[in-house]
């Protein structure tokens, strides 16, 4: 079943691109024949990969089960982006050819979807990827077939791979600025923290790594609060009542890894018990525009996330970014029209894929060795209007953090961002087995999680 | 009359800074971009105490305070006024609404309190004593209290006056000074005292107390036991509370369930798609009071409730003519088709409303809370459905118990065979039955959508607790599904603060398993042919 939905997924996707690419050189004046020749062998399924058919890419993200409602919009800007490098010329003379498949949410089938881009479709490059597990889950498909992975997602850091991209952020990048935003004068001087998450790797990690950077800070083992929800979790009359209880005395504020759905049960019940974001403000790492758009947002008004890009950003590169993305949502016509937002890993995938394809205009070929050894050397400009780097020792990118305050209508205002980007640390100074370790994938280290480099001269 | 008041106020505290242009100057850190100056500027302007402080203050609360270039002007409908003057202008641009965030906001309650202290309506000078009590009031602010608290006539708000008075004097050099305060703040009992009195009672890093007066540190300590124990009890009281709270919403969901799997014996894996349902029903009727009546889009939700209930009915006897009424007595065969039926109903959904969670907007009369003991705020939404899962059971009660379709149901459950004999169309009964269980899910639905999200997969978060209250119940009876949710969700939240959320509901999940081992019929067992059938 699940392979004949794989099929229909491709069938479609193909169809989608097809339709997209004749529409688009039509309003640039450029020949409409080349496009149209170029996407025709998306619907013939061409098992080997040659010189001069299509480039092809995988995009691996969920587009049915739980974990559709965010990953969907990452398919969605992905295709547009191709399209967009596509109606530019294209790589090397050829066009680019997404194969989409839908993981669905299951993380083995993420797996197995992976081996399937790699082998049978041989694609250049991934695209894919949000929870933390679904990742651990293909990290040894990429590793055995030497593939190229492009990962879009904030994550909880303390892992750097040979085949992997990682293009959102590593703790340092967002959690750290936006706790020291909290303890600043300007975020209202915290001093009691609590930390709520999701019982998963991400908050667990991440919530880990904040204990140590807390107490490095001074704050004492009794002004933390530690505390996890399942999934899916919808009753938090306790956790607000004790989240009150703890504030009293000390400024507080909560540090959320709440998982997406768990969210607007949480913001409600705060607004219900008279919490308010001025007298315990809430960051959350895992809210953005696109979690907010399913949303009532007026309990959450006044709350914090920390991301390093947002759809408000008043620069004339995002300004573009938005108008592109939404006159793609209107040819394409995806549901939700109007209503769609660009958000933080959309930014990141669409950085990704355009980094990708300069590596591979420079390399001059689609080869993963020599795209790999290229991508440590590309800049790009992103909507953020800063020139975004792609790390060659820790594959990470820099980054620039920017935290928002939510606004009724899902949208964020600006009240704290970095001069400039930061580099990620993959490995997280704070918890001391990981402060050893190194993520360097250049000579003399050629590692990405070692004390020693590889080769000692 | 207002100004005069003000004016002899600031006279009294702040002579030096009562100048006309310490308020300009105030006004004009406002249109900074900057955010500390913004933050300074309120300070400022509230210190300031001059009249048209206040107007500028609440036009930043509200929203309307923007700036055109460098001028902070006053959005009044479509007009503009200067804040520093009130006189009509026509802002070049477009303005820019002032920034604001946290640590603004944070700075501008108290500075509104301050100004409304002396304000003539009784009401505002309760909320600004009130508020200025809330935080620990700055030194700064003393003499204005003890000023506002020697003219103040109104009982309740000399009462909040005193607190913040005391708060002020625990840090007072004269200890019989400190020794009244602590009276003050024991006679309240607010347990939000605590974390003020327990520096009284702690010793430095030498063991000598902080505070040196032995008198005093005896009344906060006697202050500080009582405290403790009424937070104690008030924590308890509220985590009951939550339970019947958390128990209601359980109730709800099953109640549906208790019906189809409980009465009619079928296992029903699309409950929670007819709750998911019920839930879009609600949405579908929200967005049409958008639409059409947007002036009484609070009522959305009794509309909601029985379009939900037909609907939910109407597709309960749709799967139950086209494909379960051929399935019945064959238990494994019902499973997987209306497991299939869930997954179809899921994907129909989000075909239809795509795969994102859609925005219910709760009625505003069901936001906010009362507070029913200190520390224990019980939400509106929260205290409604407590109510409506009273009345949801009261009408599936009636109609069990005092319709002749209930009767028929009954005779169904206990004997089919007999029930045929005595000339009971069982077929119609069976899908009247399956009808009503699935709209009381759509109502359940309704209830669920105000509280938490509505998407494709709300159904699945719920399945297994239908089933679980339904099971540990007794199969069968409408009382066994009430004890069962309530029970489990006040086990649930009464563990939930000492094990955490995950281990809560682990233990809970071992407590059933034992319990049915012990007692496979669950708290009440049906008696009848249905039993040994």
């Amino acid at each position: 079943m699940n392979r004949s939905l794989g099929a229909v997924m491709l069938a479609l996707s193909c169809a989608a691109s097809f339709g997209v690419g004749c529409s688009k050189p039509a309003e640039k004046g450029e020949p409409e024949k080349t496009e149209k020749a170029a996407d025709a062998p998306a619907t013939t399924a061409e098992p080997k990969a040659d010189a001069t058919g299509p480039i092809k890419v995988g995009i691996l993200h969920s587009l049915s089960g739980t974990m559709a409602i965010s990953e969907t919009s990452l398919k969605d800007v992905a295709l547009m982006t191709i399209e967009e490098i596509n109606a530019a010329g294209g790589l090397l003379g050829r066009k680019i050819e997404p194969v989409v498949v839908d993981p669905a949410s299951d993380w083995p089938l993420f797996a197995e979807k992976a081996k399937e881009l790699l082998t049978r479709d041989k694609v250049a490059a991934t695209f894919g990827c949000w929870t933390s597990v679904s990742r651990k889950s293909v990290l040894p498909v990429f590793e055995e077939l030497n593939g190229l992975l492009f990962y879009p997602v904030q994550y909880e850091g303390e892992e750097s791979s040979w085949n992997v991209f990682y293009t959102g952020a590593a703790p340092n990048q967002q959690a750290i600025p936006a706790v020291e935003y909290l303890m600043s004068k300007e975020g209202g001087g915290a001093k009691r923290f609590v930390l709520l998450g999701t019982d998963y790797v991400y908050p667990r990690t991440t919530n880990k790594i904040l204990q140590y950077f807390l107490k490095s800070k001074g704050v004492a083992e009794a002004d933390i609060l530690e505390k996890y929800t399942p999934f899916g979790h919808s009753d938090y009359q306790t956790i607000v009542a004790e989240i009150k209880r703890f504030s009293q005395g000390k400024p507080t504020a909560v540090i959320s890894t709440i998982n997406g759905d768990s969210n607007v049960p949480f913001y409600k019940e705060l607004a219900n018990q008279g919490l308010k974001a001025e007298d315990v403000p809430v960051v959350a790492f895992s809210v953005g525009e696109e979690e907010l758009r399913g949303i009532d947002a007026t309990p959450l008004v006044g709350h914090l996330a920390a991301w390093n890009y947002f759809q408000s950003l008043d620069t004339p590169e995002n300004k573009a970014f938005v108008e592109k993305w939404k006159a793609y949502v209107k040819k394409a016509n995806l549901p939700g029209g109007d209503k769609r937002v660009t958000n933080d890993p959309m930014e990141a995938t669409y950085i990704g894929i355009h980094q990708w394809a300069q590596a591979v205009k420079q390399a001059g070929s689609t080869d993963v060795d020599a795209v790999r050894q290229a991508i440590g050397y590309q800049t790009f400009r992103s909507p953020s209007g800063f020139d975004i780097k792609m790390d060659a020792k820790n594959h990470h990118l820099h980054k620039p953090v920017y935290i928002g305050e939510i606004k009724a209508d899902g949208q964020f205002d600006i009240v704290w961002k970095t001069s400039e980007p930061i580099r990620a640390q993959a490995w997280s100074p704070y918890i001391p087995d990981s402060a050893k370790k190194v993520a360097d994938w250049t000579y003399p280290w050629a590692c990405g999680n070692c004390t020693a480099p590889k080769y000692v001269n | 009359m207002l100004a005069r008041w003000l004016l002899v106020v600031v006279a009294l505290v702040v002579p030096a800074v009562a100048q006309a242009d310490a308020f300009t100057d105030a006004l004009g850190k406002l249109a900074s971009e900057d955010l500390d100056t913004v933050r300074s500027g309120v300070q400022e302007i509230a210190s300031s105490g001059e009249a048209r402080a206040l107007g500028v203050l609440h036009a930043l609360r509200d929203g309307k305070l923007k700036v055109d270039g460098e001028t902070v002007v006053v959005e009044d409908g479509s007009k503009w006024k200067r804040a520093s003057d009130g006189s009509a202008i026509t802002p070049a641009a477009k303005p820019r609404k002032v920034v604001a965030n946290n640590a603004v906001r944070r700075a501008m309650a108290p500075a509104i309190a301050r100004l409304e202290l002396t304000s003539k309506d009784v009401g505002l000078r309760r909320a600004a004593a009130e508020e200025l009590r809330r935080g620990t009031p700055p030194e700064e602010l003393a003499p204005v209290l003890r000023e506002a608290y020697k003219t103040e006539k109104d009982p309740q708000t000399k009462a909040s006056l005193e607190l913040a008075l005391a708060d002020v004097d625990l840090a007072s050099a004269d200890s019989a000074k400190r020794f009244e305060a602590v009276r003050i703040l024991g006679d309240r009992g607010d347990i939000s005292f605590k974390s003020k009195l327990e520096p009284l009672v702690e010793r430095d890093a030498d063991g000598n107390y902080r505070e040196k007066d032995a008198k005093v540190r005896e009344a906060a300590a006697d202050v500080l036991s009582s405290l403790r124990w009424k937070e104690l009890t008030n924590r308890i009281v509220g985590d009951v509370m939550y339970g019947l709270s958390l128990g209601s919403v359980l109730l709800l969901a099953a109640l549906g369930l208790a019906i189809t799997f409980g009465l009619m014996g079928v296992i029903n894996m699309a409950h929670g798609e007819i709750l998911m349902i019920g839930a879009y029903s609600s949405y579908v009727v929200q967005l049409l009071f958008q639409q059409y009546l947007p002036s009484s889009f609070d009522m959305y939700i009794f509309v909601a409730l029985p379009v939900a209930f037909v609907v939910c009915a109407l597709v309960g006897i749709l799967i139950e003519r086209t494909i379960l009424r051929f399935l019945y007595g064959r238990p494994l065969e019902t499973l997987l088709a209306t497991w299939g039926v869930s997954l179809a109903l899921i994907q129909t959904v989000r075909l239809l409303f795509g795969a994102q969670n859609v925005a219910v907007t709760a009625p505003s009369f069901l936001s906010g809370g009362w507070e029913m003991l200190e520390g224990v705020v019980l939400p509106y939404n929260r205290m409604v459905i407590v109510f409506f899962g009273a009345l949801v059971v009261a009408f599936v009660w009636v109609i069990l118990t005092r319709t002749r379709l209930g009767l028929e149901v009954r005779a169904v459950t206990q004997n089919r065979n007999m029930a045929a004999c005595m000339g009971i169309s069982t077929a119609r009964v069976d899908m009247w039955t399956f009808g009503i269980g699935s709209g009381v899910a759509g109502l359940g639905g309704v209830a669920l959508s105000q509280i938490g999200n509505v998407g494709p997969e709300l159904g699945q978060n719920y399945i297994v607790d239908s089933f679980m209250v339904v099971v540990l119940g007794g199969v069968g009876k409408l009382a066994g599904t009430v004890i069962g949710a309530f029970g489990l969700g006040i086990i649930n939240k009464l563990l939930e603060p000492v094990s955490g959320a995950v281990l809560g509901k682990i233990i809970v999940l071992g407590l059933i398993i034992l319990f049915i081992q012990k007692r496979p019929q669950g708290i009440f067992a049906l008696k009848g042919r249905a039993v040994e059938g």
